[in-house]
Formats: structure tokens, sequence, C-alpha cells
């Protein structure tokens, strides 16, 4: 039975265990010996008061929207993708084969190319391990878990045996040719006359793509029949063979949805912030999305919002790393505990709540 | 000298948040009887004997075993008492043996092989006593199911129960089968052991009961000696309201056969031969029912045809053959497209996605149909919602929210949601298997008439049930599954029970009695 | 090829770096028997490792660590076993987040405590375990003159820290707790059908509350072996997966003790070979032969199947086969019986190739315990 109304459900249970994972977080800050008040202080001085805070929260928020809309895909038909790293990883190398060896004459063209490698090769790398779940049955937290390692691994060996430009010590590709670069922020800006702004912030034209995934996501599950059999399969594998929907199709495209989702990070990573491949330029966006999606309910919406959340994390612990004792590790934790409560935990979140509805239902009666 | 009730129940009462599930029930049971309970799906029964078996705590009320007060605050103290409870859905462990079954929890000491000797010695004596007869080293999923039964009551016996609670044991026996565990128990009536049933099939109160109480939506309404009463009397009481035990027909006019099935054989996924040679036709205008006790073949027969499990031999629907293979021409999908629809036996597990909400799930196997889509992207949401409503309408589910999610739904008002959706197709062919499953009275009445609507329309219905009675009234022919294979056709006018209960038993064709 | 002696070092190797695997296997075996999927053993295994070389760095006593190590992965037992015995969460979420929880408070705990970045100072002697050798064991001056059998004990057998016959040990001892006990039987019933248990009056929360604890000690073992005797310190992420590892070998060993230990003794001589040879020359045509025949059998291996699977497995065997053409082009000129290096990074990803490989099955399906990851409800 239904005790809660669905706007308890979507917004007030996430807004409770963000609360429980803060409270945690200010224990954890006080014991290595600074305040919380001051570090929270800190970070949104330093994120929400000048447009480059702005700017890279806005760019890390575009990571976390393509790998949060990623998960949640997956979440969608029941199926757990913590391959999200190496999907990048390998989307990386998608995008610089793209714009390395291809001419491009301008970055609108490059980025349709380049969104297309990044995708491309992200699907493919999430579907071997979807392949073995569909097939073999083999537990896909399991399969693609070692297929980032094993992405790294790859992504290595381009970088130092391949891609690495003669005479070079750096680990990374050869930058790519100025006709791909993607304007940012400052640049956007700079067009409508406000050239200081954003300045040096790492922000571009990728966030709009992310915005656009956003809506693509939204009527791909909720208005599609494609979407519809997602979610019929990931509620009930029985009902689905039931209705006739292919169980292995589904996982198959489910998967390598998400995981062109999580290659398309590299599109603002690779192509648009570092403007060459690098090694570990996934910085754990992977496993942030999870706690996005988590924390978003698997909702367009929600994700963007939660996205936005860890961008201001994200950036704001940067600042505390720079200022304060704090290491950057510290986000992690956060992003544990969110997951912990709004995932693992979430009947003891739920539960008070629910017997709060339902004494003022009583009282009704 | 009064003898002492071996079972008093004082104003027990239990709620699960809004819902009350037992209101101030007293109940009385003498020891070296059997006690009936009886009472529809929801009535309450279950819980009752949940809360006297240590599961659930009862908010008020009063228990008393031997006429000594007691508390039952969980399982343990239940069979401290000497209660032992015989469940629905077997508590057995699959991969065990029988003898590590019974010994779960009542081992003595922390090492293993003491307690199985012992063990071991003990079943060999009650074996012989209460003509229980196992084999301990046996593993549990390969014996069957009456066997399995009789396990459970072992179980109860090792751990020297004198009270004795069946919940529904018949569910998934044989007549032959039910025939001997009802001796079974008249032999522990003799030895003194009290036995309380529940049930919900009448004949079964008249047949081996000595008193019976009937439980209505959570309270006890009446408590008789069974030779005082009749099954209409005892309806009546669980209803409140005059029951009609037929349904109401005229007879069938087939005209030429929709489903033709000829050799049918299929293995499933350990190679164990599920259906064997099956041949069956149903003819428009007909309602063919299968008789059978669950688990010889019916669930595999409406899998085969529902697409959703390979097989071989011919089918042939509308004169066409159907792919068997559930590849995509042989699927659920095709199926639908052929003109066949099917009312699944589970509908909480295969019939509805219980988190969507009922508009979604009245398009649950159609949802790529043109008529459910605005455009060649996206499904039509606002047509599917205002056609649910008009069906929710017609099919009387209550209430009428197209928006409401499917758990919160009864039972009955769930079938009649998948019901809806089924014959609403206007198909070719039903499938529709426990139609009346875990429904409600009156609820039951209604889809019987909308099934037999849908045959007076000129359609064909294959219908299985476990329920001897509805297939009697409800079918136009009937055919008898044991074992993967059919054991005969009758006409309901020219046989009875005790025939088809032979049949249903594997007692090859033979001259009725 | 290689000698004796060689092969008794790896074969040494191999028991030293599958210690840590077998604990953690067991340790993931125990709790999925009682029906509690843990994927959180990777975090138990790097905080316990974190925790034990701190306190033993700080206290000068390994005993101290070790006990220090058991008691913060039974801590995080624990909140698993909240998450998804009382509160019957998602155990799957439960045990990410318990990684992810483990990764980010070592390093922030470590920086606090230690200043180095994320590191523990490295131990010295009544900081680590030291090797144990076995009375008459030859030294290792003594060792290339001695016999065969007397290498085999002096290498393989004797020498090796505490923790690895303590690891051995539990094999025994888990397989008599399982099947020779009333814990065992219980437990084992309780992951394949929690009602009986439950119906039985049997508490179905204490067991696997125990299964979980069992599980709790057995990656604190491991990770206080990982930090004090493996290494001899804490450094970031040095689980490196070893966690996920044990699952797919548990798997693999169909769930029993025995199986358990041999699968992990496989690993570990991946590891070991991994670790030893990291300069592997092959003569480039032995090096596409071997790759044509992958291409050739994953090609056969499809004629008959459905389409998606000639797609994927198709294309894996295009990928090899166009990997055994570069690797004949990058010798043309030099002649094809020229030596090619394998790539440094192709040998440390193949202990995760390993464990794909073993979870897709090729080496024969396996039927985990009938209530893995459900929680256990009452029907109502």
């Amino acid at each position: 039975m239904d005790v809660m109304p669905k706007w308890v459900d979507i917004i007030v249970v996430p807004l409770f265990s963000l609360f429980l994972a803060a409270a945690l977080s200010a224990l954890l800050i006080l014991a290595i010996g600074e305040s919380p008040i001051a570090a929270l202080n800190l970070m949104i001085e330093g994120t929400l008061f000048r447009s480059a805070g702005w700017g890279y929260m806005l760019y890390y928020t575009t990571n976390f929207i393509f790998t949060g809309l990623a998960v949640s895909v997956a979440f969608h038909a029941a199926l757990f993708n913590i391959g999200g790293e190496g999907q990048a990883m390998i989307g990386g190398l998608g995008v610089a084969l793209v714009c390395l060896f291809i001419p491009w004459p301008h970055w609108t063209l490059a980025i349709v190319g380049a969104s297309i490698g990044a995708a491309l090769f992200g699907m493919i790398w999430a579907g071997l391990p979807a392949y073995l779940q569909a097939k073999r049955g083999s537990h896909i937290v399991i399969t693609t878990i070692m297929f980032n390692f094993i992405a790294a691994g790859v992504l290595n060996f381009f970088l130092v045996d391949v891609l690495k430009p003669a005479g070079s010590m750096d680990p990374a590709s050869a930058n790519f040719p100025a006709s791909t670069h993607l304007p940012t922020f400052q640049d956007i800006a700079g067009i409508i006359g406000f050239e200081k702004a954003f300045r040096s912030a790492p922000a571009n034209v990728s966030f709009f793509i992310a915005l656009l995934a956003c809506l693509a996501t939204w009527y791909l599950i909720w208005r599609t029949p494609l979407g519809y059999e997602i979610r019929a399969l990931g509620k009930s594998g029985p009902a689905a063979r039931y209705a006739g929907v292919r169980p292995v199709k589904i996982i198959m495209i489910a998967m390598m949805i998400s995981g062109a989702l999580c290659g398309m990070m590299a599109i603002n990573t690779t192509q648009g912030e570092s403007e060459r491949l690098i090694l570990n330029f996934t910085e754990g966006a992977g496993f942030i999305g999870i706690a996005v999606a988590l924390m978003g309910r698997s909702h367009p919406v929600g994700v963007l919002l939660a996205a936005l959340l860890f961008g201001f994390l994200y950036q704001g612990g940067a600042e505390l790393a720079l200022w304060t004792k704090i290491p950057r590790e510290l986000i992690v934790v956060i992003q544990a505990l969110v997951i912990l409560f709004t995932g693992a935990l979430s009947l003891m979140v739920r539960a008070p709540l629910e017997r709060f509805f339902m004494s003022i239902q009583r009282a009704r009666v | 000298m009064t003898i002492k009730p071996a079972i008093e129940l004082r104003g027990i009462s239990k709620s699960f948040g809004p819902v009350q599930a037992n209101k101030d029930i007293t109940i009385r049971v003498m020891p070296g009887t059997i006690h009936g309970i009886i009472g529809e799906n929801g009535a309450g029964k279950s819980t009752l004997m949940s809360i006297l078996y240590g599961f659930y705590r009862a908010d008020a009320g009063e228990i008393f075993v031997d006429g000594k007060k007691i508390s039952i605050p969980d399982s343990q103290a239940a069979i401290g008492v000497g209660i032992g409870m015989v469940f629905q859905h077997f508590k057995l462990v699959e991969n065990f043996t029988v003898l590590e079954n019974i010994v779960l929890g009542a081992e003595s000491g922390a090492l293993l092989s003491p307690s199985l000797n012992k063990a071991r010695a003990e079943l060999a004596a009650l074996a012989s006593e209460y003509e229980l007869n196992v084999d301990p080293d046996a593993i549990i999923e390969d014996i069957g199911v009456g066997m399995q039964q009789r396990i459970e009551i072992l179980k109860a016996l090792y751990r020297k129960a004198n009270i004795l609670i069946l919940d529904e044991p018949t569910g998934v026996l044989t007549p032959a089968e039910a025939d001997q565990l009802f001796r079974i128990l008249k032999r522990l009536r003799e030895e003194g052991k009290t036995i309380i049933l529940i049930t919900h099939k009448l004949r079964e109160i008249m047949d081996i009961t000595d008193t019976v109480s009937v439980m209505r939506q959570g309270e006890m309404t009446a408590t008789l000696e069974t030779n005082e009463t009749s099954p209409e009397n005892l309806a009546e009481l669980m209803v409140g309201r005059k029951v009609l035990l037929r349904v109401d027909k005229t007879p069938a006019k087939p005209k030429n056969p929709v489903l033709e099935i000829e050799d049918l054989n299929m293995f499933d996924d350990f190679g164990v031969q599920r259906l064997k040679n099956v041949n069956l036709s149903v003819r428009a205008g007909e309602i063919l029912g299968i008789a059978g006790v669950a688990g010889n073949g019916q669930s595999e027969l409406l899998e085969v045809l529902g697409g959703y499990q390979k097989a071989d031999g011919t089918v042939k629907v509308k004169g066409s053959e159907i792919d068997l293979t559930t590849s995509v021409n042989g699927d659920g999908q095709a199926r639908r497209a052929q003109g066949i629809a099917h009312v699944p036996e589970d509908r909480q597990r295969e019939g509805l996605i219980m988190d969507f909400m009922a508009w979604e799930n009245s398009v649950f196997g159609y949802h790529r149909e043109k008529s459910n889509q605005a455009n060649r992207f996206f499904m039509d949401n606002n047509a599917i919602r205002r056609e649910t409503e008009g069906k929710m309408h017609r099919f009387d589910v209550r209430p009428p929210n197209p928006k409401l999610t499917a758990k919160n739904f009864s039972g009955g008002n769930q079938q009649k949601i998948v019901l809806a959706r089924e014959i609403e197709r206007d198909p070719d062919l039903l499938l529709v298997g426990q139609p009346t499953r875990g429904v409600d009275i009156g609820a039951i009445e209604f889809i019987h008439q909308q099934i037999v609507a849908l045959r007076d329309r000129g359609k064909a219905i294959l219908l299985i049930s476990v329920e001897l009675d509805e297939i009697l009234s409800l079918s136009d022919k009937i055919a008898v599954m044991f074992d993967g294979k059919i054991m005969g056709e009758r006409l309901p006018s020219e046989t009875n029970e005790k025939e088809l209960g032979l049949l249903m038993a594997g007692v090859a064709e033979q001259v009725a009695q | 090829m290689i000698d004796f002696l060689t092969l008794l070092q790896v074969l040494d190797s191999s028991l030293r770096l599958a210690t840590p695997l077998l604990l953690v296997c067991l340790a993931g075996l125990f709790s999925e028997r009682a029906g509690i999927f843990d994927i959180g053993l990777e975090g138990k295994l790097l905080a316990a490792a974190f925790v034990s070389a701190a306190f033993a760095a700080i206290t000068g006593s390994v005993w101290m660590g070790l006990l220090a190590g058991i008691f913060a992965s039974i801590l995080l037992s624990l909140l698993h076993g909240l998450a998804s015995i009382t509160l019957r969460g998602d155990q799957i979420i439960s045990g990410v987040a318990i990684n992810f929880l483990a990764a980010g408070l070592t390093v922030v705990a470590a920086q606090d405590l230690f200043g180095q970045g994320g590191r523990t100072p490295p131990l010295k002697s009544g900081g680590r375990f030291e090797p144990l050798n076995f009375p008459w064991a030859s030294s290792s001056k003594e060792m290339s003159e001695a016999g065969p059998l007397m290498q085999l004990y002096s290498e393989l057998l004797s020498g090796h820290s505490l923790l690895v016959y303590v690891a051995l040990l539990t094999v025994p001892l888990s397989w008599f707790v399982l099947y020779k006990t009333r814990f065992g039987l219980r437990l084992r019933a309780v992951g394949e059908n929690p009602a009986a248990v439950d119906t039985a009056g049997i508490s179905v929360i204490g067991l696997r509350y125990a299964a979980v604890v069992i599980g709790g000690i057995l990656c604190g073992i491991a990770g206080a072996y990982i930090a004090t005797s493996l290494q001899a310190n804490f450094t970031k992420d040095m689980s490196a997966g070893r966690g996920f590892i044990a699952l797919a070998a548990l798997i693999f060993a169909k769930w029993r003790p025995w199986y358990a230990l041999a699968a992990c003794l496989l690993f570990g001589f991946f590891f070991a070979v991994d670790n030893r040879f990291q300069n592997i020359l092959l003569p480039a045509w032995s090096l596409s032969c071997i790759l044509g025949v992958i291409s050739i059998a994953l090609l056969s291996y499809v004629w008959r199947k459905d389409y998606l699977d000639k797609v994927v497995l198709g294309g894996l065997a295009l990928g090899v086969a166009v990997i055994a053409f570069m690797v004949i082009n990058s010798v043309w000129a030099t002649g094809i019986t020229s030596q090619v290096k394998i790539p440094v990074v192709f040998i440390q990803s193949l202990p995760y190739v390993l464990t794909v490989v073993v979870l897709a099955g090729f080496v024969g399906r396996a039927i985990p315990p009938k209530a893995g990851g459900q929680p256990y409800v009452k029907e109502r």
C-alpha cells in the first residue's frame, strides 16, 4: 500500500538523506580539526560567489549529468552500471581518435563526430558486460568493475604506446587541432560582451548537450515503447517474459544507452577541457554518477538537481583541499554517505516519515 | 469434570496499519477433534493462525492452551507448548535431505551427527505409528508434493506437537492424495491429537471436520457442529448473502476449431519432459476446461501457448501454424498479433507490473500497437488513460482510478484489470489460468459471467483451473491432465468428480463406477 | 625453460598472493551461504588494511594492528548487516557505499594522522608479521645447493608469515563448521529458504548477522595481512580489486571451501606470474598464431548461434585477428621470428580479464544459494 504521497517520496526522502549525510560529514570535519561552518562558507564563497566558481561547478555538473543519466537508465532496467569510469575512458579514446585523425573544419562538425565516436566507444565498452549478463548470467556489477580496471589498462596502452607524440615524456596524446576546440562559457560570455566572466573556467558548450540529454532521456523512458519495456523488465522479469518483452534485447539496449551517455562525458572533459587525451581524466565521475542517480531517484530532473549539488560539492571540495587540511577524498566520503542513506538505509529514512503520514491518516479517519 | 479445550482464544484482535485483520475473535477447540476454519481470502484465517504460531503478536486478547493462559511471543514458544503448523507453501530446504529438514531447529547439540542419528531412529518410530513412511536420505527437490507434505507433518510430530494446524493443505494434492491425508489426520485424531484445518473448500469441511468456525472480514461469524450444517449454509455465512454456486449458462454453439494442438512435447530447462504428446482442440464459441492438480503440465502448456517456452509439435491457430521456438516470430508479442490473449495464472508475478499504474498495466503486452501510439516515436499516454477509465467502469474495478498503482487494488480488482485488458482485445482465443484464485466470491461471479459472455460472442477459450467446481461449472468440454499427458476428455454432463479425480491421479481410462 | 627452483619461487609467491584472496573469498562464502550478497568485501579489506597499519605504526605492535583491523572490518560488516538485514535495503548498493566509504575515510584519516599524503609510515619489525621458518629449513643462501625435496620444504612450505598458515587452516575449519555443526546447517538453510528456518523457531536475523560478522573477521585478517605482511604500510586503494576477484573466485568455487582454496591459488598463481615476469618476450609468429587460433575458435563457436552472439563474439574475433595482423606488421622489416614484447599493461590486466572469463561461465554454470541477495520479509 502506498502510504506517502508521491511528492514526499521524490523530494523529502532524498533531502532527508542528504541532511543525514551532511551531518555525518560535519562530524568528520570536526574530527579532523576544522570547523564545518567555516568549511561550508569556504565552499559557498569559492563556488557560488564568483563566476569562475560557477564555471568550474557547471563543468563538473556536466560530467555528473552524463554519468548520472547513464546509471539511471541502467537502473530502470534493474541493472547496476558501475562501469561508468571505464565507459567514459574508452569514450575519451573515441573522442581522441575522431579529433586527431579526421580533419574537422569547424567545431560544430567536430562535436558531432566526436559525440558519435564517444557514444559508440562507450556503447561497446558497456555492451560487453551487458552481453555477458544477458547471455551467460555473469553478474554485471562484478564484470563492469573489472572492465573499469581493464579500461585503465587499455587507455594506458594507447597513451603510452600509440598516441603519445614522439619525444614526449608525458603519457598523453597530442593536442587536438584548434578547429576542434569547443567554446567555453567564457567565450560565450565574451560574445555578448562579458569578457571577464567565467575566467578560465572549463565549463563549455557540452553543458547544453548534457541538458538536451536529460530531455531526451525523459522522453525515452516515459514516452516511448522502448522505455516502457525497459521499465517493465526492470520491475519484473517474469512479467516482461509474459508480455513478450525480450530480456536479452532490453538488457543490451539499456546498457548500451548507458555506456553511450558515459562516453559522452568525454566530450566535456577531453574535447572541451583538456583538448587532448590524458590519464585519469574521469576522476571518479563514473562513481559519483551512482550517487547522483540514487539521489535523483533515476529521474532526469532529479539527476540534474543532484548533479548540480555534486558539482558544487566537487568544486567546493577542491577549494577546501586548497585552503584547509581537508583532503579531496572527503568528497568520496560524502558520496558514500549519500549512496548509503538514499540507497541502502532508505528504510531508516522512510520509516519515520511513513509513521508520520500514517498517524495523519488515522487522525483523519 | 469438564474437559479443558486444547486451544482457546478470547478476544483476539490484530491490525496491520489501517486494515483490521482480526476483530475480537473467540474460539474454542476441544482436544481430539478436527476443527475447520473456513472463510474467503482476506477473511483473516491465516492471520489468526499466525498469531497462534507466534509469527505475529495480537494487539489484544488471550490465548489458552490446555486451559492454561500462555503468551506466544515467537515460534519457539508455540513449538514449546505443542503447537505445530503445516503451511500452504512448504517451508522446506530443497537441497537438503529429509532428515536434515526434520532436524533443522530441533537439533540436539552443536555437532550434527548425533542429532541426525537420533532423528533417524525417531523417524522410524513415528513412521510405523502413524503410517507416515518417508525415505530419510532423499533430497527434497526429488520427491513429490504429497510426500513433502508428509514431511511437514513429521516435522511437527518430531517436535512433540499435540495441536496440528494445517493451512489449505489440499491445494497441491490430487483427490486421491487428499484422501490419504485425511486418513492420516483421522489417525492422528484417534491418537488424541487436536487438528485445526484451514480451508476455503466447503466439501472438505463437510467430509472431515467435527466442528467448524466461519470467518468473514476479520470476524468470527459462527461456530457450528459440522453435522448440523450444509455447504449452502456455510457459503452464506462466509459471504453474508445467498451465493450462486453454479454458473448460469446457455448451451454452447461451437463452430470451427480455433486452436489445434498436435503431438506437443516440451522439455524444461533441466531436461525434464513436461508435456507428453498433448493433443487438444478448442472451437470457436466453446470453453475447454483443463482439470488437473497443479504441476502436471498445465502451467507449461500456458507458457508454450503464451510464447515464452519452447516446444516441439504442431500448434495451429485459425488454421495456420504458429512458431513454437520463442524467437521473434513466436514470442508473446507474436502471439498477441495472432489474436491470442492470455490471462496468466499468477497475476502479480506475470500479469501485472505491481509498481505500474493501472493505465500502464492496461496496455501491458500491447504497448507497441499502433492504436496506443501518438506518432512514430511516442506512446499516447493520455488516450491510454482515458481508455483505461472506460475499461475500469465496464469491469467494475474499484476504485476506478487509472492512476492508482496496481498494488493498491485488491486481488479481485487486480484480476479484473487483467481480464479487462485481455477480453476487450476481442481475441479469437483466450487462454486463462486460475481466473478466480485469491478472488472474493462477488468478483468470482462477475469473472465467470465475463468468460461465458466472451464464449457467447463466438470466441474460443482454454480454461485451466485447479478448482474442479470451476471446471465443471464453466466448461463445455473437459480434458484432464496428469504428468504432462491428456488422460481423457469428457463432457461435464457425462462425468462426475470421482471419475475426474481418478483421471487427475493418473488412473487410465476405465469404466466409471 | 625455467628451473625447478624458479618454479618453486613462483609457487611460493602464489601462496603469499593467494592468502588475502582466500580469506576474503571465505568471508564472502559465509555471507552468501547465509543469503547476504556482500560486494563490500573490497571496502572491508581496505579499511582493515589501513587500521591495522596505522595501529601497528602507532603502537609498534603488529598484534594490536591485527586486532584493530579486525575490529574495523567487523564495524563495516555490522553496517552492511544493518542495511541488508534489519533495514532490508539493497545489498549491492550498501556494499558499493561501503567501498566508497572505506576508500574515502582511509585516506582522510591517514592524511590527518600521518600527513604523508594518504599513506601510513613504513612498519619496522615488531610492527610486521615476520616469516616463520620451519625447523631444518635451508636458508636462501643454501637453497640453490639443496635437493629438490628440501627446496620444496624450505621455499614453498616454510618461511611464510603466520597469517598465511592461519588462512590455510581456515579452509578445513570452514568446511567443518559448515557441514558438521548445527550452526552450519542452519546457516546453509537460511541462505536457501529463510522461511524454513523462521518457522522452525530460529532467528533468521541472528544467523545472518553471525555470518556477516564471521566475514568481517576474515576480511580483517586479510586486510592486516596485506598491510603488515605483504607490504609494510598502507597506501591509497591498495586493495586493487581483490575484493571483487575474490567474489569471482567464490562463484568459480561454487560456494564450497575446498574449491575456494583451489580457485584462489589459481588466481594467486596468475598474480605471481604477473609480478615476476614483467618483460615477456614472444616470437612474433607464435604470438600471432595464438591470436589466430583464438580468433578462429571464437568464430567457429558462433557459427550456429544467434545474431547477437555472432555480432559480439564475431566482433571480438575480428578484433583479435586485427591485433594478430598488427603484430606481424610491426616485425615485417626485421623478420617474422623476431621477438615482440607484450605490453606491461596487458599482463597487469590479466587477473581482471581472467575474472571476466570465469564469470562468463565458460568454466561451468554455478547455482548460488537460492535466497541470496533478497531480504527476508515474513509473509502476510
